[in-house]
C-alpha cells in the first residue's frame, strides 16, 4: 500500500492505495465520484477522461499513484456551487449533444482541452479533438456542433476551473 | 482489468532510478503501452520505477547544433514546442499524428521508442532525421544510431537495467524539407503505413535524401534504396515514383485483419512518394 495525496475538484484528499488501482477506480470507489465512466477499459474510448494537472488523461490508463501530489478536475467540478452549467455543458444541453449521456462526462472534458488549446475550431479541427473519445449514439455531428457552440461563449470560457497549472 | 500486484517506487532523482532498475525493476514513463499491457496481464512487472516525472529527463534543449529532447518528454509537448516546430518540425509534425489528445498528454518519446512497435510513428522520422538515441544505466551513457537501437519488433538494444535518457535529432537548415505521411487504421490510430522523408535540392538535383518507414514489416526502418535512387538524379516526379516503388523491396510486408502484405507494400510505395514530394515542396 502507499498513501497518495490528491486535490480533486478543489478538495484535498489523502488515502492509502494498492499501486495497481487505476485512477479511475479511485475516484469513482474511494472518493465516490462516479461521473467518470468506465467505458471500454482499455483506453479506446475515452467514457473516462479527467484532468490531472490541466491535461486530459484518460484515468482508465493511469494508477493512482501515479497521481500522487497532482490537482485533478473531474466532470462534477465543472458546474458552478449554485448548479449553474458551465458553458460546455450548456452547449451540449443547448445543442442536443447526447442520447444515453455515457460517453457526455468524457465528451465534455476533453471539448475543455480542445477549446483551451485552440478557441476558435474548425470543423476539422474539433472531429480531430474528438478522435479519442466514442459515441454509440449521436453519430457525433450534435457533438461537434455542442463543441462549435461553446467555442461562441469565449468570455464564459475563460473563467473556466483550471486544475493546477 | 486489474493488472497483477506490484512494487511501486517513485525516486526523486535518476540515479535513484537506476540503481533500482540495476536490481531488476521496470521503467514506467507515461504508461500509454505498459498499462494496457499489464491490464491484460501480458505484463507483469513485479516492481516499477516511476521516471515519468523526472524533471532530469524532462527537457528540450539546443546544444552545439543538434536537439536534445529528453526522455520524459510528452508526444503533446513535442508537437507543440516552438523550438522543434521551428527546427526540426518533422519530429513535431509526426509527434501530432500519435494517438489521441488524452495519449499524447502522457506518452513520452523515450517511452514510444523503447516499446519500438512496429506500428509506431517516432521510428520512422527517427530514421529520416539520423537521430541518435542515448542510453543511460549504473554503468554509463552510450549513443546509438537508430539502425543501432531499433533491432526488432518490441526489440531494440536495450539492455537490463538500461533505458532511454534522451533523443538527439539535426537543426534542420532551412534548406531541408520535410514530411510524414500516414495511412492510419482507423480505430486504433496505428499506422498501417507512415513514411517519412527529409530531402534538400541543389541545381535541380537531390542532394540530401532520407526515408524512414513503419508499419510496413515488422521493423520500422530506413529505406536506403529510395534514398541511393535519388540522390545525385534529377528533381522530377517521375524519378521520385520510380524510387518510392522501391521502399518494400526486400521487406517482409506484415499481412492482417486490416491490410494484407501485397495492399502494405503498394501502400508503402504510394505514401512514399507523397512524402517525397510534400517534402520537396518545403524545400527551399
Amino acid at each position: 500500500m502507499r498513501t497518495i495525496n490528491v486535490s480533486v475538484n478543489g478538495t484535498k484528499h489523502s488515502h492509502e492505495v494498492e499501486p495497481r488501482m487505476l485512477l479511475i477506480h479511485y475516484l469513482r470507489e474511494v472518493i465516490g465520484l462516479t461521473g467518470t465512466h468506465m467505458g471500454c477499459e482499455t483506453s479506446l474510448c475515452g467514457a473516462c477522461t479527467i484532468e490531472v494537472n490541466g491535461k486530459a488523461v484518460k484515468s482508465c490508463t493511469m494508477f493512482a499513484v501515479q497521481a500522487d501530489g497532482a490537482e485533478i478536475l473531474t466532470i462534477e467540478g465543472l458546474a458552478a456551487p449554485d448548479g449553474t452549467l458551465h458553458p460546455i455543458q450548456d452547449a451540449f444541453w443547448t445543442e442536443h449533444a447526447l442520447q444515453c449521456g455515457f460517453c457526455t462526462p468524457g465528451m465534455i472534458m476533453i471539448t475543455k482541452q480542445i477549446l483551451e488549446r485552440n478557441p476558435n475550431p474548425t470543423e476539422h479541427e474539433i472531429r480531430e479533438g474528438l478522435d479519442g473519445n466514442l459515441c454509440r449514439c449521436t453519430g457525433y455531428q450534435h457533438i461537434v456542433n455542442a463543441v462549435r457552440t461553446a467555442s461562441l461563449h469565449r468570455d464564459a470560457l475563460a473563467s473556466l476551473p483550471k486544475a493546477g497549472a | 482489468m486489474i493488472a497483477n500486484s506490484f512494487e511501486y517506487s517513485a525516486p526523486g532523482s535518476l540515479k535513484e532510478a537506476l540503481a533500482l532498475l540495476a536490481e531488476g525493476a521496470k521503467p514506467l514513463a507515461g504508461g500509454m503501452s505498459l498499462i494496457p499491457m499489464m491490464k491484460l496481464r501480458l505484463a507483469n512487472p513485479e516492481h516499477l520505477v516511476d521516471i515519468g516525472r523526472l524533471p532530469e529527463l524532462n527537457y528540450i534543449r539546443e546544444e552545439n547544433g543538434e536537439l536534445h529532447i529528453g526522455a520524459g518528454v510528452t508526444h503533446f509537448e513535442v508537437e507543440s514546442s516552438p523550438l522543434l516546430l521551428g527546427k526540426c518540425p518533422l519530429i513535431a509534425e509526426t509527434a501530432a499524428h500519435i494517438g489521441d489528445i488524452q495519449v499524447r498528454n502522457r506518452g513520452t518519446i523515450g517511452g514510444s521508442v523503447a516499446h519500438a512497435d512496429p506500428s509506431a510513428d517516432y521510428p520512422a522520422a527517427l530514421h529520416a532525421l539520423d537521430a541518435k538515441i542515448v542510453l543511460v544505466s549504473g554503468e554509463g551513457t552510450r549513443t546509438l544510431s537508430t539502425e543501432e537501437f531499433f533491432l526488432d519488433t518490441f526489440t531494440t538494444a536495450l539492455e537490463p537495467g538500461e533505458i532511454v535518457s534522451e533523443v538527439i535529432v539535426p537543426v534542420d537548415a532551412g534548406l531541408t524539407g520535410t514530411s510524414y505521411q500516414k495511412f492510419l487504421q482507423p480505430a486504433s490510430g496505428f499506422a498501417i503505413v507512415g513514411a517519412a522523408a527529409r530531402v534538400r535540392q541543389e541545381g535541380g538535383k537531390f542532394t540530401l535524401v532520407r526515408v524512414g518507414m513503419t508499419g510496413l514489416s515488422g521493423n520500422a526502418y530506413r529505406a536506403r534504396n529510395v534514398e541511393d535512387a535519388l540522390v545525385g538524379k534529377e528533381v522530377t516526379d517521375a524519378n521520385i515514383q520510380a524510387a518510392a516503388a522501391l521502399v518494400a523491396d526486400g521487406q517482409d510486408a506484415s499481412s492482417d485483419l486490416h491490410a494484407t502484405a501485397e495492399y502494405r507494400a503498394h501502400l508503402a510505395g504510394a505514401y512514399t512518394a507523397r512524402a517525397l514530394r510534400a517534402a520537396l515542396a518545403r524545400s527551399a
